[in-house]
């Protein structure tokens, strides 16, 4: 058992006084900004990025690992009393919690969506742990051509198949693409997209454009929403432990929720919503309390989606450390720390970096019990971060965005474009526009391009490379099923309905 | 793209969705001119710099066009985020605190310029205590500058503020070694 092996080592790094120390933090500093709304882990992360230059790669990503985990615990704490989905993965969250809240039992949605984290988070960490040298002895074979290719599977999956319109996940994305090419092209030296200005020869930084999406857009955004009506916090009423009845209706949601949702966070593809709901729909329809289903709150129902949750989450780990592939905001942000590293992550990061990443995993499994031990006795600490007023907590979100922002060259320069992303990002959110593609698009395009002219020069300036190549073919067939598949199949079901005497087009 | 069942509804032009279209099209237009500007060696005429950017300008073309004809169909706004009327003064209260932390960071020093920016956005978002919000704000801006950036190693722009305390502390220092 290759794989325990280096587990053991992995908990002799995770285990010295220092890494657990950082787990402790990150962990802390998760769970509280998941709890805030209008803070999230891909912007957390970012403003930490600088700490790269501070400390030995394990210790930053335990803090950012345990900080990514804690966001998913800390934000079901809001979905369930607050009825405000910090981020779209606990919006099912709180379509049950935040009725059984209602109806006096927000204790225990909250101890089973803890104790429901831990145990996916468990099983996704185990399941991170032997499926990634799996998929690394796969992804050994694979060229430039192939990487290409699965770098356009993940770019449409991650903005055109999931979320609500295809055409405006993919702008995100091609917006993305343009901020990741500004600065020196690497390969000739040449500078592109600067318009002549000589502090954008060094590129966009991605703590400002995470930073002025995610902060400064978020602000400008609640700050025109005045008028729209304010969620109550229900106060938490009732006790932690969940009865005999519970426990036994909770176990299994748990269960197929982590079976649900470390598969597909671990595909190309990631995103926590479809897990999400795909194990809301499962627990509603096997249910024997159907009654309770947007109701007074069923208890299944915030078990098995969080249980998802946690495990896509634990998912998503898998393409990011083994292919290089990030499939989140976070995620894309986190590869960027490793950028900053100098660390290529890919199929030979398990070998060449094994402290790391199996240091990275052992510390996994501790975040995970630190977590629920913060979450569940500590759960009034938590409550407490809810009742910061609005204004004061926006207004310090910005201080923290100018320290991070300002802070990387001391030029006003710097602070313009992040407002100009800023209202930029005021916009996407307005008009309903996903931000994490342009993340994924700024970090992930470059390197798509990288690969594109790699496989370009090997084969001499033949573009068949990419579809004579079976699996390269395969992958991008596949992108194009998730591009094209639904519109053809809403057109067939269109026509189906309306009759073929109708002929759409007339519209 | 499918149209809903229902024609009852004749479709009206989404003008702010229409000028978002527009706009991605200037963008992308920005993208043309700016990768014309892109000198490219013979060298690297198969796939040169500029091979990534006209895909990139491509796609922008096409998507933009989607947009502009989804304008054109009356819009993508979500019924919630319609019924909802903007708070411009708040959001541009919000904006002028940015812009004042902007124009003020390099004379006044981060922690000025952050005091005077958090107390504008308190304000706009409905705060009417702006003595108590400047104390937190320069709490909050001190605890940022000594603990967060200090801690990342990350240097900001000292102000007067920040020269005073440093000189204080250093001074303190010095008197506890004796």
């Amino acid at each position: 058992m290759e794989t325990l092996n280096q587990l053991a080592h992995g908990f002799s790094i995770a285990f010295t006084p220092v890494n657990l120390m950082w787990c402790l933090v990150g962990t802390t500093l998760g769970t509280a900004i998941g709890v805030l709304p209008g803070l999230g882990p891909a912007l957390t992360i970012a403003l930490l990025l600088p700490i790269t230059y501070q400390v030995a790669p394990e210790a930053s990503f335990i803090l950012f690992a345990g900080i990514y985990y804690g966001a998913m615990y800390g934000g079901s704490t809001t979905s369930i009393l607050l009825n405000t989905p910090g981020e779209s993965a606990t919006i099912v969250t709180a379509l049950e919690g935040n009725r059984m809240a209602r109806s006096g039992r927000g204790g225990a949605a909250l101890a089973t969506s803890a104790i429901g984290s831990f145990v996916a988070g468990t099983l996704g960490t185990l399941g991170v742990a032997f499926l990634a040298p799996v998929v690394v002895k796969f992804a050994l074979s694979f060229g430039p051509a192939e990487y290409f290719s699965l770098m356009v599977l993940a770019f449409i999956t991650v903005s055109a198949v999931l979320g609500s319109s295809s055409v405006r996940g993919l702008t995100s994305l091609f917006a993305g693409f343009v901020i990741g090419m500004i600065g020196v092209d690497l390969q000739t030296g040449q500078p592109r997209f600067t318009f002549g200005i000589g502090e954008l020869l060094d590129g966009v930084d991605v703590i400002i454009v995470a930073v002025g999406l995610f902060a400064v857009g978020e602000t400008l955004y609640m700050a025109s929403r005045r008028y729209a009506g304010k969620d109550e916090i229900v106060p938490l009423k009732g006790s932690l432990y969940m009865t005999a009845a519970e426990w036994g209706r909770s176990w299994k949601a748990w269960l197929r929720g982590a079976a649900i949702g470390f598969p597909i966070g671990a595909m190309p593809a990631g995103g926590a919503e479809i897990p999400t709901f795909l194990s809301y729909a499962i627990e509603k329809k096997l249910s024997k309390h159907k009654d309770e289903f947007g109701t007074v709150g069923a208890i299944e129902g915030v078990a098995g989606p969080e249980a998802a949750n946690n495990a896509s989450a634990a998912g998503v780990l898998v393409p990011m450390l083994t292919l290089g592939l990030p499939t989140s905001a976070t995620a894309a942000i986190m590869l960027s720390a490793f950028q900053s590293y100098g660390i290529n992550p890919g199929p030979l990061l398990l070998t060449t970096q094994a402290n790391l990443v199996w240091g990275l995993i052992a510390s996994l499994f501790i975040a995970n019990v630190i977590l629920v031990v913060l979450n569940l006795p500590l759960i009034g600490l938590w409550v407490r971060l809810l009742k910061i007023p609005a204004p004061q907590l926006y207004a310090g979100i910005l201080v923290f965005a100018t320290v991070g922002t300002y802070g990387i060259s001391q030029s006003p320069i710097d602070l313009v474009i992040l407002y100009l992303l800023g209202a930029a990002g005021f916009l996407m959110r307005r008009f309903d526009f996903p931000t994490a593609p342009v993340i994924i698009g700024m970090i992930l395009g470059p390197l798509a391009e990288t690969q594109f002219r790699r496989a370009m020069t090997i084969s001499n300036g033949d573009w068949s490379v990419f579809y004579t190549h079976k699996l390269s073919l395969t992958l991008l067939t596949l992108a194009f099923i998730g591009l094209a598949g639904p519109h053809i199949w809403a057109y067939i079901e269109h026509r189906r309905r309306r009759g073929p005497e109708h002929v759409p087009g007339d519209a | 793209m499918s149209t809903s069942d229902q024609q009852a509804p004749p479709p009206r032009l989404a003008v702010p969705e229409l000028l978002i279209g527009i706009g991605l099209l200037a963008c992308a237009a920005a993208v043309a001119w700016q990768t014309l500007a892109i000198p490219v060696s013979p060298l690297y005429s198969k796939v040169g710099p500029t091979v990534f950017p006209y895909i990139t300008m491509t796609g922008m073309v096409i998507l933009s066009l989607l947009l502009i004809l989804a304008a054109l169909r009356g819009g993508w706004q979500p019924e919630e985020e319609k019924e909802t009327p903007t708070d411009w003064k708040a959001m541009g209260i919000v904006a002028a605190g940015l812009v004042a932390n902007l124009v003020l960071i390099r004379p006044l020093g981060f922690t000025a310029a952050s005091v005077i920016m958090f107390v504008l956005i308190c304000h706009g978002f409905g705060s009417r205590r702006p003595l108590r919000d400047a104390l937190l704000g320069l709490i909050l801006a001190l605890a940022a500058y000594f603990g967060f950036a200090r801690a990342l190693g990350v240097n900001i722009g000292a102000g007067f503020i920040e020269n005073q305390l440093n000189a204080a502390i250093n001074a303190i220092i010095a008197m506890v070694r004796g």
